[in-house]
């Protein structure tokens, strides 16, 4: 039998991606705003779900393309229910539904933030389980358990900011552009990560939570008693702290559950001292580190299409057409 | 009715305001909320879902712009709340692209809202304001200004 052709649409917040994947091979993976180098050097999307429904036709039919299918080809659909903005799920889990109906095939609604969960298994299946993933994003910091590619468990998450709104925001608070996260660690390179000592919010608590609200608080007020502060060393300075709690959170997940690999998933996996810190620890300990590319750490379709794979693969019975988009988040587990 | 003054001397104090403030809010109900990056609008509104028994995490959603949790009314029915923060919106058209206006006017749910001067025109005349105002003595002190729709409505222009 003939692996299954997916085509999948992601559209739960800024970007318009879809893909197209024949059984775990990837064909073609195309995101609204291209360059995948410039979006993390800076591009800022539109926020609206008008770009959406503007963008979703020619996206669609852009991946088809590239991966030289047609409709006909297609054997399953996947699409991203949430979370994310209402307005915007509603035009990728619509379009979606249509083309479903009129080719009669299967429709699998995927969660946004457990397909970012499985990237690094996208980027390398003989990854294996169990695994710890970090999903690090500008809207989610968490540390996630997988057990198997349906079963995982939510260890901790952030309890207000996510470590790329960190960033975003004390960019914005020492005057540097957005998106902040590449911003900053362009300027850490050339300051002192041990010039100022910023909070590491719930370093020690024992739980796998996390908190950079107070850190955005205390530069904000460390800006305001030293306004000639070096940017680079704030800059510097702030990454170190964000990154030292990521990476002994993460850790300590390691060793707890004596996992096999770890994946550093979502936007802020570009930053390169969490990259090379984490890839350090690992190695220290023998346990495989994986950063999927940055097409795959984006906002992307590719990432929806492999877990809908795996469930056509198993034969987990599609949606019908009566799901609806879902904005929650994951539930915290205490 | 005068706007209402309260103190917070830390962040578990402007929770516990957000708690007291949330006995007064009924479904459809919208609140504004304004303060400089780090004054404590969010832990303000952790208190609020707090009062409404909300499991869901209540973290910002300066990228996603809206939360939305479930909680439970003092009558023991559910109910919808919205967390909205227009922090990264910069157009009036992006506003209306994220489905502002069709959130802030839903009348089944509670809408609570971070950096609401970016739709100051868009507000419905009936509002509660909160603004958290940081002080210039003591770091972890706050000013919380409380105005009720009543107040707003005779203030405003519309």
């Amino acid at each position: 039998m003939s692996e299954p052709v997916i085509l999948a649409i992601e559209t739960s917040c800024d970007d318009t991606a879809a893909s197209v994947l024949r059984g775990l091979d990837v064909l073609s993976n195309v995101i609204s705003s291209q360059d995948i180098h410039d979006h993390y050097g800076g591009i800022v999307p539109e926020l609206a779900s008008r770009e959406h429904v503007k963008g979703i036709a020619p996206i669609v039919q852009a991946a088809l393309h590239e991966a030289k299918c047609t409709t006909a080809d297609l054997d399953a659909i996947a699409v991203t229910y949430g979370p994310g903005l209402p307005g915007s799920l509603i035009v990728g889990s619509h379009f979606a539904k249509g083309l479903s109906m009129r080719l009669g095939i299967p429709i699998f609604p995927v969660h946004h933030i457990e397909a970012h969960m499985y990237s690094g298994h996208l980027e390398d299946p003989s990854l294996g389980f169990p695994a710890i993933c970090l999903v690090v994003s500008g809207g989610h910091t968490s540390i996630v358990l997988l057990r198997s590619l349906s079963s995982y468990e939510v260890l901790g998450s952030t309890r207000d900011d996510a470590a790329g709104e960190a960033f975003d925001k004390v960019a914005k608070l020492v005057g540097l552009g957005y998106p902040g996260g590449p911003h900053v660690d362009r300027r850490a390179k050339l300051g002192d990560p041990e010039a100022i000592a910023f909070p590491r919010g719930l370093m020690h608590d024992g739980t796998y939570n996390f908190s950079f609200s107070g850190l955005k608080t205390s530069v904000r007020y460390y800006l305001r008693d030293h306004p000639d502060a070096p940017i680079n060393d704030v800059c510097a300075s702030v990454q170190r702290a964000i990154v030292d709690v990521l990476v002994s959170k993460t850790m300590k997940a390691a060793r707890e559950h004596d996992v096999r690999a770890v994946v550093v998933a979502g936007g802020v996996s570009a930053n390169s001292e969490l990259r090379a810190r984490m890839s350090a620890e690992c190695a220290k300990r023998s346990i495989r580190s994986v950063a999927p590319r940055a097409a795959y750490c984006v906002d992307n379709a590719a990432m929806i299409g492999f877990l809908a794979a795996h469930r056509y693969r198993e034969g987990h019975r599609p949606m019908d057409h009566s799901f609806t988009i879902a904005a929650h988040a994951l539930r915290a587990v205490d | 009715m005068e706007a209402l003054l309260l103190r917070s001397n830390s962040e578990e104090e402007t929770i516990a305001l957000g708690v007291e403030f949330a006995e007064r809010l009924r479904v459809g109900d919208v609140v504004a909320l304004y303060g400089d990056l780090g004054a404590g609008k969010t832990e303000f509104i952790k208190g609020i879902c707090a009062y409404f028994q909300v499991e869901d995490l209540v973290t910002s959603p300066t990228f996603t712009i809206i939360n939305q949790y479930s909680g439970v009314a003092v009558d023991g029915s559910s109910l919808k709340i919205y967390h909205v923060d227009l922090y990264r919106i910069e157009t009036a058209e992006e506003l209306a692209g994220v489905g502002f206006d069709d959130m802030v006017f839903s009348h089944d749910a509670i809408k609570l809202i971070e950096w609401s001067e970016k739709a100051e025109h868009l507000l419905p005349t009936a509002h509660y304001s909160v603004r958290i105002m940081a002080d210039d003595e003591n770091d972890s002190h706050r000013t919380i200004e409380i105005t009720a729709p009543m107040t707003d409505k005779q203030g405003h222009v519309s």
